[in-house]
């Protein structure tokens, strides 16, 4: 079977080398097999010279090993993890300016601090709010938020940290973290 | 002691580092000041000149699969660049050592779109194993270092290096770096995991009807040797795949020739009837397997590759084995019993004796038909020489009828099925090997993508000998047509040229061939020349290659050539 299992998101880690045209090396190989990023967050790392890349994508189990070892092909990717069946902490950030007038600027302020959102800018006619959390939390706020008129808005995306002490962790020093054949050691491809 | 040099100096200098001794390519403004720099200081590197980027590219191909050093080409900026990408896509299709050198723009007109400028570490980025562009000439050495290691490594593949015009002409101070630091690449972790392979072992000694398939991985780990041995032990037929071609002497008992879309039936019926298959540094792609889900239905698969991104990439493998061919040979051999397979070894001898019924050779007929050219070749030769394929029905019958023992001793575009590879791969391999006997088999129509480089190999005095398969027509999508279109050939019949007289134009003598009986001695006559010799071969038209398995088929529902005396013409 080519593509068995069922499409499902996945949260996938990189780690990779801070140089000109890795992301666009990363992003090719997705698009060569037609697989759509739905979202993506790159900064640094706790290793200087090493960024880490946050990215969900919708596909099978084994396209996803697929990806995975691709990536792992890439010179300057110096570890890649599927964190998708790990406990881990996601987050999503997102700003949002919402249309407020006199009579409903305090509604708008008691619904961003239920969502522990926090207004980083006051306007006559508007407000940009701060939430950050699961992206979940996020969809409801904006969700609601829709009602006073959203002028504009920006997210992160996802990022995300496996819980707990860190244990085949990546990037450091090097060290490519998920062996170079994952899961080669029991089950099926 | 005064180490101060320039780009152009840095690269020649960092070339003779590796060892390198040849480069092919053709200059331009992007990249003369390195040109320049060989000719300044009269460096030990022979430089072929081509008379199309493409030709350098397969050049450096054909003489990394020849003799498994790194082949090197280089071209300048914008269009000489981009006219590489074809032989760098056909390299890292079939996992050739590359490196390729190209001139940019000087890095103030980056991204400005002046004149010659291409995006080439864009363009280049899926067909290479990796790339850099070069602003700095201090980065220059360590990106050359680097380009080398990582394409004869691991799973070897083509490098580019892009480097702008003012890096090849600044200074520094140089030193070729001893150390690499490539924290993304281990290429090392390549001893297979013993669990594995005792599972694999297990499975070959408990199988009844084992087969194996060896693909060029066998060859790129030089474990020639292990397969032969592993296979005579457990007495397991052993099929190829196109590239594998080689890597078992067709001759032996064991061989059950190779597989797929245009294999032998036998080895077809094979594959499709074993319980076991072990499958040793091939890819497993579609052209060998037919439709996936269809390849191999009764088999455990155990997938022996260096690349852990093969495992499971098509099939479904029960035994995925990730390690280094001779590596995992080594480590199976002791593990595998001695066995015997009577029943099966005979089963297989049936399916072969019926193939050998079917074979075009086996029907009476005056015509000369290209199968006949291909067995000819291989008798003139014994071959005891180097074949380098073009692409389509000639290629086919190559692989069919000339039945190769010796290792590396077919060159052939598999992956990306590049016509126009023969006659530049074939410089190439003849420039590597000056006392090889090399033949360039190719058909009359991929023959002229790529035939201006006659001159390049009147230039470098080679002794290649030429043999064109002149059918009239781009046959293998004649075939095509004549199978899946209604016999419509659009497109596809041919106006060639005389190629006698073209080759005569470039002083290599030449002769066409008409009739049987001429055959093999026009190849004798070719063979007894000392300098390049070219034979047209104008052969039967219509012929096509059999079996064949159409595209998104199993390899179970082969097309036969039919039981009769009569060619495909007309029927
Ligand atoms: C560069 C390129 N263009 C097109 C094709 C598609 N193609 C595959 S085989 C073939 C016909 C080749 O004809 P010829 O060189 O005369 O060889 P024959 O099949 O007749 O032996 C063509 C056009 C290809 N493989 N490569």
């Amino acid at each position: 079977m080519t593509t068995n299992g069922s499409l499902k998101r996945h949260t996938m880690i990189a780690w990779m080398e801070d140089k000109p045209g890795v992301l666009n090396r990363v992003a090719g190989l997705f698009r060569r097999r037609n697989f759509n990023i739905e979202s993506l967050a790159v900064g640094h790392s706790e290793t200087p010279g090493i960024s880490r890349m946050t990215f969900v994508v919708r596909g099978t189990d084994r396209d996803m090993r697929q990806v995975q070892t691709q990536l792992n092909k890439l010179v300057n990717v110096t570890a890649i993890q599927d964190v998708t069946y790990e406990p881990t902490v996601v987050r999503e950030m997102a700003l949002i300016k919402v249309t407020a007038t006199n009579e409903n600027r305090a509604d708008i302020i008691q619904l961003a601090s239920i969502f522990r959102a926090s207004i980083v800018d006051v306007d006559l006619e508007s407000l940009i709010i701060q939430v950050v959390g699961p992206e979940d939390r996020v969809n409801s706020l904006i969700g609601l938020l829709q009602n006073f008129g959203i002028q504009e808005m920006v997210r992160t995306g996802r990022v995300a940290m496996v819980r707990g002490a860190r244990t085949e962790a990546a990037g450091i020093n090097g060290e490519t973290a998920v062996s170079a054949h994952p899961h080669h050691k029991n089950g099926q491809y | 002691m005064n180490k101060i040099r320039s780009g152009g100096q840095i690269i020649w200098e960092s070339l003779m580092h590796e060892g390198v001794e040849v480069v092919f390519g053709l200059p331009g403004g992007a990249i003369l000041p390195t040109y320049d720099a060989l000719a300044k200081y009269e460096y030990p590197i022979h430089h072929v000149l081509v008379t199309h980027e493409q030709g350098a590219a397969h050049m450096a191909d054909g003489y990394a699969r020849a003799t498994g050093k790194v082949g090197v080409c280089i071209a300048t900026s914008g269009p000489g660049a981009t006219n590489l990408i074809t032989g760098l896509a056909t390299a890292y299709m079939d996992s050739t050592p590359i490196v390729a050198i190209t001139g940019q723009v000087p890095t103030s007109l980056l991204g400005r779109d002046g004149f010659q400028e291409a995006d080439v570490q864009g363009i280049s980025l899926p067909v290479t194993k990796h790339n850099y562009l070069i602003t700095d000439i201090h980065d220059l050495p360590m990106a050359i270092k680097e380009a080398f290691y990582i394409a004869r490594t691991g799973r070897p593949g083509p490098v580019l290096i892009d480097v702008c015009k003012d890096v090849q002409q600044a200074e520094m101070e140089f030193e070729y770096p001893a150390t690499i630091h490539l924290p993304g690449y281990n290429p090392n972790m390549n001893a297979p995991d013993p669990q594995a392979v005792q599972r694999a072992a297990r499975l070959l000694n408990e199988a009844k009807k084992p087969v194996i398939v060896a693909g060029q991985g066998v060859s790129i780990a030089r474990a020639e040797q292990e397969l032969r041995e592993l296979a005579e032990k457990a007495q397991i037929p052993v099929a190829t795949s196109l590239l594998g071609i080689g890597t078992f002497p067709a001759t032996h008992p064991l061989s059950i020739s190779w597989g797929g879309m245009h294999g032998e039936a036998y080895c077809n019926y094979a594959l499709q009837e074993c319980d076991v298959l072990l499958a040793v540094g091939a890819r497993l792609d579609d052209r060998l397997t037919g439709a996936f889900e269809t390849f191999a239905p009764k088999a455990k698969i155990i997938h022996v590759d260096l690349d852990p991104a093969e495992m499971g990439k098509n099939l479904t493998i029960d035994t995925p084995v990730v390690g280094d061919a001779l590596l995992t040979l080594r480590a199976l051999l002791p593990l595998v019993e001695p066995n015997e397979h009577p029943a099966w070894l005979e089963q297989i001898a049936a399916w072969k004796q019926e193939t050998g019924y079917r074979d075009i050779l086996a029907q009476e007929t005056d015509e000369l038909v290209a199968p006949y050219v291909m067995r000819a070749l291989w008798h003139a030769t014994q071959g005891d020489c180097t074949v380098v394929t073009d692409v389509g029905q000639h290629q086919m019958w190559e692989a069919q009828y000339f039945h190769h023992v010796k290792r590396r001793s077919l060159l052939t575009s598999g992956g990306l099925g590049t016509m126009g590879y023969a006659l530049p791969a074939a410089i190439g391999a003849q420039v590597g090997l000056p006392d090889e006997e090399v033949w360039v088999v190719a058909g009359d129509g991929g023959f002229q993508m790529t035939m201006p480089e006659l001159s390049t190999v009147v230039q470098e005095r080679l002794p290649l000998k030429i043999a064109i398969i002149n059918n009239g027509y781009l046959g293998m999508v004649r075939q095509w047509q004549d199978v899946f279109y209604n016999k419509r050939h659009a497109g596809t019949p041919l106006f060639n040229p005389d190629f006698v007289k073209i080759a005569e134009a470039y002083g290599i003598p030449a002769r066409s061939v008409t009739a049987k009986d001429e055959v093999y001695e026009a190849i004798q006559e070719a063979q007894a020349y000392r300098g390049p010799f070219l034979l047209d071969f104008q052969v039967e038209e219509f012929t096509n290659v059999y079996p064949m398995v159409a595209p998104g088929k199993s390899n179970a529902d082969m097309i036969r050539r039919p039981l009769s005396h009569n060619l495909e013409a007309g029927e």
